[in-house]
């Protein structure tokens, strides 16, 4: 079984949890004898080759005819001006461009401009250009490799899985990893609602990182039950360094970490550590992260005079991510909507006993943590308050946590994923 | 003649309300009554009522051959006061037929025979009171909670004065013997051991309702047939469960009750059964044996073990701070602090904070209403708290005064 895969970053360039995920799951992929054609924009050629073979899009040469460069031109001027906005009509213009391409590449119309595109990969102002440019080649990249399946994670690159579909009839899967309701809440971005829409639709099958994912993939986008499948992200195993903290406070540290945002529920956060300083003072509240909520976070703490005892870092990264980790003695993820949140494994593999909300995927995987409603202010502080003085608690948390998340292996989710492939394929074969 | 003893357990603990860390100091009422009251209404008209007619039944039918016997919990005796006092009066009609024994146990359905052991007599002692108030009888066989047994236990028992003990048929104490004898205590010579035949016990009770087993649906004949085809040198047959088995593990559309009222009269009808009090029957049969038990055993699970209530650390840290304040609660006279006491006693506290069933979801327990073993255990400990606090002024008034 082969796949071409195609992704948005790759270790050690991520932004986020999307890049490690991939690198999970290829290896795993690799253990359960499939092999991985990663597609990346820009692959800047330290990625970790272990697994996969990198295709850089940017080494892609782009024929276009003459047609297809003036509407190209065209929307490439407007896109220009309006950077942050989507700027073609649907990513099906895109397809149609690669597959017109193809099917006259035979009568060898004349090539108007041979021209490699430099893909930054790095999200930002330009992403929507460059999801469209991406698309552009994924058709192209595709037509070059042999394969079996194609794999697209995240919206980013629906466009160029759909274009690879396109281009090759090869069965497509998309995963979603999050989607526009999780990152915006109700004020989503339309064009992204509908790139992921129309991705899973195009798509022979659909994976998401968790149950409540496929709920709303079903609910909000109307995707047939029947192909979407749940399969949850797992960790790498990893060796563990012990860190050997030196916590300089003597309280005890609750600690809040990841974006402060909306999505992630902090202001639950400072409601329930008011709550526990009401009865105990004796505890350190801590939120690391940064995010445009970040200010009012800060305003409130102030509002509710807890400020003595609740604490603000910025933005924490590497090392400094880990010895938060291995000061704090509650980890609390209160988070609104969390496709997976990969998180809390990583404080439970620092021994950190963890709360965590019920609208989040890690939830339907996880027993050894306090599971709470992230409204649930009471339950969140009692969760919180139980960890801190009942000792054989969180020594339970301790001795089974580590174990659990262990066993949260890619190998076993990577299983989870070659079946669904394997399951497409042998469909398309009967069919064909 | 050989025979049949049926003992059904009558236990419903008090359930707990949600009780926060910040309400530890602030309120001291630990219990959920709206809930409480509605399952102890719910199980009396699907289960203890119904359950009850067929018994008082079966009797007018065989004055001579149809005797069963029950255990009650204090905590579950005072429930039906409150709540359904139509259960009290239906068993108490059972205890005049003269048909019916009422077993000893903890009034608390305690786990207190592994701890501190005056304060287990004392729960004992009252229980038998307010069995002898109650129900008009003096209980002479000891039922202990979860059928939890050992030497030690056994010793303590003989010592109170009981003539008869009920305990699980375990395979780890038995080895190659049957359960279908009398025994003794290899350690109390004068304590008979009614031994639970888990297998035809579990037959009604956990599989009766289960279409995935081989075996069902389980007609009265087949399970006559069953027995019929025991041992004929196996002179008695142990079928303990929890009265629950009737109306709630299985319900009625399940043909439990119709099942409940044949098998009795089909046996009996053989000529070869009747259905004896176990006080009855140590009398007619005598011990053929004894068993020596020097690790703990009790009905529970495929391990027969205590590893359900008291096999994680926040189960025996609950169980310690427990037992730190047993000692004051001996002497105690404040009735409020005494209610709690029994209240929080109840092995089920212990059970919903097992976390041996993470593997198995299957067997939850029906009335567990927490999502986890750690929610039980923060729920349990908060109030844990506010009561050892309650217990320490109790102490220091008392010593002042």
């Amino acid at each position: 079984m082969r796949v071409l895969m195609f992704g948005w970053e790759f270790p050690p360039h991520i932004t986020g949890g999307l890049g490690t995920a991939c690198f999970g799951m290829t290896k795993g992929l690799l253990k359960n004898q499939v092999e991985v054609l990663f597609v990346v924009p820009k692959a800047y050629g330290d990625e970790s080759q272990e697994a996969v073979r990198i295709v850089n899009a940017s080494d892609i040469t782009l024929d276009v005819t003459k047609e297809d460069k003036k509407y190209f031109d065209e929307n490439f001027s407007y896109m220009e001006i309006n950077s942050s906005i989507f700027p073609y009509a649907s990513p099906e213009t895109f397809t149609e461009i690669i597959h017109e391409e193809r099917q006259t590449e035979v009568a060898s119309i004349s090539r108007v401009f041979s021209e490699k595109f430099e893909f930054s990969g790095k999200y930002g102002d330009n992403l929507m250009e460059e999801v469209s440019r991406y698309a552009l080649v994924g058709g192209k990249i595709a037509s070059r490799h042999n394969f079996d399946v194609i794999h697209a994670h995240d919206w980013l690159t629906y466009s160029a899985g759909i274009a690879a579909k396109h281009a090759t009839g090869k069965p497509l899967i998309v995963h979603m990893h999050a989607t526009e309701f999780d990152r915006s809440g109700e004020n989503y971005n339309e064009n992204v609602y509908n790139i992921e829409k129309q991705g899973m639709e195009a798509a022979d099958r659909v994976i998401t990182v968790s149950n409540l994912t496929r709920n709303i993939v079903i609910n909000k986008y109307g995707i047939d039950p029947e192909k979407v499948v749940t399969v949850h992200n797992a960790v790498e195993p990893v060796d563990k360094k012990v860190l050997e903290i030196k916590k300089h406070v003597k309280e005890k540290i609750v600690t809040f970490l990841g974006r402060i945002t909306f999505q992630k529920g902090p202001e639950y956060f400072i409601e329930a550590a008011y709550k526990i300083l009401q009865k105990d003072k004796n505890v350190r509240f801590v939120m690391a992260g940064t995010g445009d909520l970040m200010e009012k976070m800060i305003k409130r703490v102030a509002k509710l005079k807890i400020a003595e005892h609740f604490h603000f870092t910025g933005f924490l990264k590497g090392d400094d991510v880990d010895r938060m980790f291995g000061m704090s003695d509650v980890y609390v993820m209160p988070s609104v909507s969390e496709p997976f949140g990969i998180s809390p494994l990583e404080a439970m593999r620092s021994n950190v006993p963890v709360v965590i909300s019920k609208q989040s995927g890690v939830a339907e995987v996880l027993q050894h943590a306090m599971k709470v409603d992230f409204w649930d202010i009471d339950a969140m502080a009692d969760a919180i308050y139980g960890l801190l003085h009942y000792q054989s608690l969180s020594n339970s948390f301790i001795k089974y946590g580590m174990e659990e998340v262990d066993n949260l292996k890619w190998e076993i989710a990577s299983q989870k994923i070659a079946a669904v492939y394997k399951d497409i394929v042998d469909i398309k074969n009967k069919n064909s | 003649m050989r025979s049949i003893c049926m003992y059904f357990q009558v236990h419903q603990p008090v359930q707990l309300r949600k009780y926060r860390f910040f309400d530890i100091g602030d309120s001291n009422y630990y219990y959920d009554d709206y809930q409480n009251k509605h399952t102890v209404k719910r199980l009396s008209e699907n289960c203890y009522i119904p359950a009850n007619e067929i018994i008082k039944a079966l009797i007018a039918q065989y004055p001579e051959r149809f005797n069963v016997a029950f255990s009650m919990s204090g905590v579950a005796v005072e429930q039906f006061q409150k709540y359904a006092p139509e259960v009290i009066e239906s068993f108490k009609e059972l205890a005049q037929t003269g048909n019916v024994e009422f077993l000893s146990e903890t009034y608390a359905q305690s786990l207190l025979s592994l701890g501190d052991i005056s304060e287990f007599e004392r729960q004992v002692k009252a229980h038998s009171s307010l069995i002898k108030e109650v129900f008009g009888q003096q209980p002479v066989t000891f039922r202990n909670t979860e059928l939890i047994y050992s030497n030690n236990i056994a010793e303590k028992v003989q010592e109170m004065g009981f003539k008869n003990m009920i305990t699980e048929g375990a395979k780890q104490t038995l080895g190659w013997k049957s359960p279908n004898h009398v025994y003794k205590s290899s350690v109390a010579p004068e304590l008979n051991l009614l031994l639970r035949n888990y297998r035809l016990s579990d037959d009604i009770s956990f599989r009766f309702s289960q279409q995935n087993w081989s075996e069902w649906p389980l007609t009265a004949e087949k399970y006559v047939e069953w027995i019929n085809n025991s041992d004929e040198n196996e002179p008695i047959l142990n079928l303990f469960m929890d009265y629950e088995s009737f109306g709630e593990y299985n319900k009625e559309d399940s043909g439990i009750f119709e099942f409940l009222r044949s098998f009795p009269e089909m046996l009996i009808d053989t000529g070869k059964w009747e259905f004896g009090k176990p006080s009855r029957i140590t009398e007619v049969h005598k011990a053929v044996g004894e068993i020596d038990v020097p690790y703990v055993i009790s009905w529970a699970d495929e391990e027969k073990d205590i590893t359900a209530w008291l096999g994680n650390d926040m189960q025996q840290q609950v169980f310690q701070s427990l037992n730190k304040v047993a000692p004051i609660m001996a002497t105690c006279t404040d009735k409020i602090l005494l209610r709690d006491w029994n209240y929080l006693q109840a092995s089920d506290n212990f059970y919903f904070m097992s976390t041996k069933w993470f593997s198995h979801v299957a067997v939850q327990h029906y009335r567990n209403p927490y999502a986890s073993p750690y929610e039980a255990f923060l729920n349990y400990m908060n109030i844990i708290s506010d009561f050892l606090i309650r217990v320490k002024e109790y102490a220091e008034n008392t010593v002042k005064a």
